[in-house]
């Protein structure tokens, strides 16, 4: 197979580095994360302190990266702060296509180093620079302006950097790529600030050739034109993700103030087509990708006191980040969620579980189970301003409170209680949707504890009448296994559709593979194995998961819900595991 | 819906592919050929129709690095177009190749003449010809000339494959007064 198939590896403890070909790994479970599983199975003691030495930190895209168009997310795997197991995110931007041209299939990071430094991988060369001067700066896009012009491979690169939630080891701080992309959750950021690491900078400049060159040409104009052509990708073409604000709010299953409602009476105003026509300022696209589904916002203030200055500031947003800091808090203001949005983003915290954090928090103080003593300042939905603040409290942690709420809200509420309206699962606090039975199951079952893992949500919007909980259980392992061969291609999840089975199968041939879709779906099978085992090496058991009784109390599109369907599915999918992992 | 040229728009002529020849050109002062004007009345070149378009894809960098049927390839080496932020995604995207200068300086420091005034405007480069000295790359005054992993330039000869995949509509091939 012509892929790239080089491994880098990059020692923070000893300032070394060398490159590996691993074209053995890569033949076998293509890239992504089906490569990723191997080479942290390999470098990782599975015990290891996730903020410790020896965690691991494995990007790895894969064999159509950039051959084709709308195969370039990169795959980070490592072992999460947040939940203290196996960590995964996926990233757009320009990192997949940089560690492509720079010739690697994987960058692996191990140690940590003893000084604040950034990393810059210029194809084949590795520097490790003094970022003294730069730890400490709170804000994700000034330290990456700082490094962007200190540093070559103007459009040739990625920055991937931390802000300040990362320097200060909050649980679920992300990385970020290219000011608007990020590996978003799981805490990805915090271990790049336990490593001391505040920027992984790649360059690359490099070309291979396909094994069939017309047959190359002629596949890729048959990917573009699909991508361009169909409507498969039309969601993201125009109003972006923010598109499913209205029908979720119709729906009844639009997680509102905490979950304590599924309708939010300001969804009109926050809705993916509001936001397009008062706000959208511009759109751009990840490398060799046509869609351009990243949707950025103005935000135009008046600055007090100073009569016609302006400040202008351009904001990046989606539909979990209208969720998390919008209905779940109670914003219904654009412009006060685009400040949250941006605060967010400057910080370089997780959007999702700053929002369920923060609601937590909100609902507990209403509660009294904790006072002002512990949240600084009057958390109440609506207001923005106390949120604002709120998240520079989670970054500078001038408390306990505050240093238990960087931990997540699995952690805090351990110490405070509240356990009931604790919106996380499998330690990962929830995505934006409560549309019932399959979505939940999906975020518990999920490998990931994420929406993305298996759309269970999805599930639950296309079910006519009931399905049994192993009829829901099948089919969210059957579209997880699957999708392990998508993130193993590196391909969007966004263009699934335009990646068909019957279309990898084709775009492999040029690059001198034969394989097929039977083939495919029993190596999607074999990746979820691999990673649901080292899962349960590093401590997952099923037993350990936790459903928070709040989804039980708000109803769903599918009425409510009751947890004996849930005792039945989990029973039924711990018989799976035991059969899939012998 | 995004701009999106059908396949036979700005599919350029075959010959467009390949350098011209010498007969086509007028020896002119000093020890420059350029262009005869008089072979056709209007040239094909690579244009911007709207920049404020670009997202930054790069969608054009790979289809450069594809434009040889006989031999593509996957990555950018060869690119000779750069797609880049301006400062940060925050300003928007800008797509950066030859502008296809009257004078152009590349051809003046090229000791080898490898680089040659095109017919068409812009330059033709003959490979076997070029020792990658790099001048040309530090003489373009708009950094328009890439260095590729060999040391050679990576620079654009307005062939017009890539306009066919910029999918919104910032890039086009086609006629410009000489």
């Amino acid at each position: 197979m012509r892929a790239r198939t080089k491994v880098l590896k990059i020692d923070l403890s000893r300032y070394k580095y060398e490159a590996e070909d691993r074209s053995e790994l890569f033949e076998k479970w293509l890239g992504g994360v089906g490569v990723a599983v191997q080479l942290l199975r390999e470098e990782i003691d599975v015990k290891a302190d996730p903020l410790g030495e020896d965690n691991v930190i494995v990007f790895a895209i894969g064999p159509f990266t950039p051959a084709y168009p709308l195969a370039s997310k990169t795959v980070a795997l490592f072992k999460s702060p947040l939940t203290g197991n196996l960590g995964e995110s996926h990233a757009g931007g320009r990192t997949a296509t940089s560690i492509a041209n720079a010739g690697y299939g994987a960058i692996v990071i191990k140690g940590t180093s003893k000084t604040p430094v950034y990393v810059v991988v210029n194809n084949e060369k590795v520097y490790f620079r003094d970022a003294r001067g730069i730890w400490g700066i709170k804000s994700s896009p000034t330290a990456g302006r700082i490094i962007a012009e200190r540093e070559k491979g103007r459009g040739m690169r990625t920055i991937m950097r931390i802000g300040g939630a990362g320097d200060n080891l909050v649980r679920y701080a992300c990385v970020t790529t290219e000011t608007y992309r990020h590996f978003g959750r799981l805490g990805l950021g915090a271990v790049f600030g336990s490593k001391k690491l505040k920027a992984l900078v790649v360059i690359g400049r490099g070309s291979y050739k396909p094994a069939d060159a017309g047959g190359y040409r002629k596949v890729y104009e048959k990917i573009f034109r699909t991508a361009l052509e169909s409507d498969v990708m039309n969601k993201y073409h125009l109003l972006g993700t923010p598109v499913n604000v209205n029908p979720l709010n119709e729906l009844g299953a639009l997680p509102t103030r905490n979950l304590k409602a599924v309708r939010f009476e300001r969804a009109e105003e926050i809705s993916g087509e509001a936001f397009a026509e008062f706000n959208l300022g511009r759109r751009i696209g990840c490398s060799h990708c046509p869609i351009a589904c990243i949707h950025i916002a103005v935000l135009r203030e008046p600055y007090e006191g100073a009569p016609y200055f302006y400040k202008t500031t351009m904001i990046s947003y989606d539909y979990e980040l209208i969720y998390a800091l919008g209905t779940m808090l109670g914003i219904g203001d654009r412009d006060c969620l685009l400040k949250l949005i941006h605060r967010a983003e400057v910080y370089g915290l997780d959007a999702m579980s700053t929002g369920v954090c923060l609601a937590w928090a909100t609902e507990a103080l209403e509660k009294g189970l904790i006072s002002e003593k512990e949240t600084l300042v009057k958390l109440q939905f609506g207001d923005h301003d106390a949120y604002l603040r709120a998240m520079d409290f989670l970054v500078d942690q001038p408390n306990d409170f505050y240093k238990h709420l960087a931990q997540g809200v699995e952690k805090t509420s351990d110490v405070y209680g509240g356990k009931e309206f604790a919106l996380a699962f499998g330690g990962n606090e929830m995505p934006g949707y409560h549309v019932g039975y399959a979505t939940h199951l999906g975020y518990l079952m999920g490998l990931r504890h994420s929406h993305l893992d298996n759309a269970g949500y999805s599930l639950d919007q296309k079910i006519e009448g009931e399905m049994t909980p192993r009829e829901v259980v099948d089919s969210l392992v059957k579209e997880e296994m699957w999708r392990q061969v998508l993130s193993s291609l590196v391909v969007c999840f966004f263009a699934r559709g335009v990646y068909k089975p019957e279309t990898v199968v084709e775009a492999f041939k040029p690059l001198g593979a034969e394989t097929s879709e039977e083939k495919l779906r029993e190596l999607g099978r074999e990746i979820y194995v691999e990673k649901l085992k080292l899962k349960m090496d590093m401590g997952f058991t099923l037993d350990s998961l936790r459903l928070p009784k709040r989804i039980f109390e708000t109803e769903t599109p599918h009425g409510m819900l009751k947890e004996e369907f849930f005792k039945e599915a989990l029973d039924y999918y711990a018989h799976k595991i035991k059969e899939l992992t012998g | 819906m995004p701009y999106a040229p059908s396949l036979a728009e700005h599919n350029p002529p075959a010959h467009t592919f390949f350098p011209s020849s010498k007969k086509d050109m007028c020896v002119s002062s000093g020890n420059f050929l350029i262009p005869c004007a008089k072979k056709r009345a209007m040239p094909k070149r690579l244009v911007i129709k709207d920049l404020e378009r670009c997202v930054g894809c790069g969608l054009c960098m790979y289809a450069c690095a594809r434009r040889s049927a006989k031999s593509p390839e996957i990555g950018i080496d060869r690119s000779g177009i750069l797609t880049t932020s301006l400062s940060g995604f925050e300003r928007g995207a800008t797509v950066i190749f030859c502008r296809a200068c009257e004078e152009p300086p590349c051809v003046q420091v090229c000791p080898t003449g490898a680089l040659t005034p095109r017919r068409d405007g812009g330059v033709s480069y003959k490979e076997e010809l070029c020792i990658g000295c790099g001048n040309c790359i530090r003489a373009c005054n708009i950094g328009a000339i890439f260095e590729r992993s060999d040391g050679k330039p990576a620079v654009c000869v307005h062939c017009g494959y890539c306009a066919k995949f910029c999918p919104h509509g910032v890039l086009a091939f086609e006629e410009v007064p000489a």
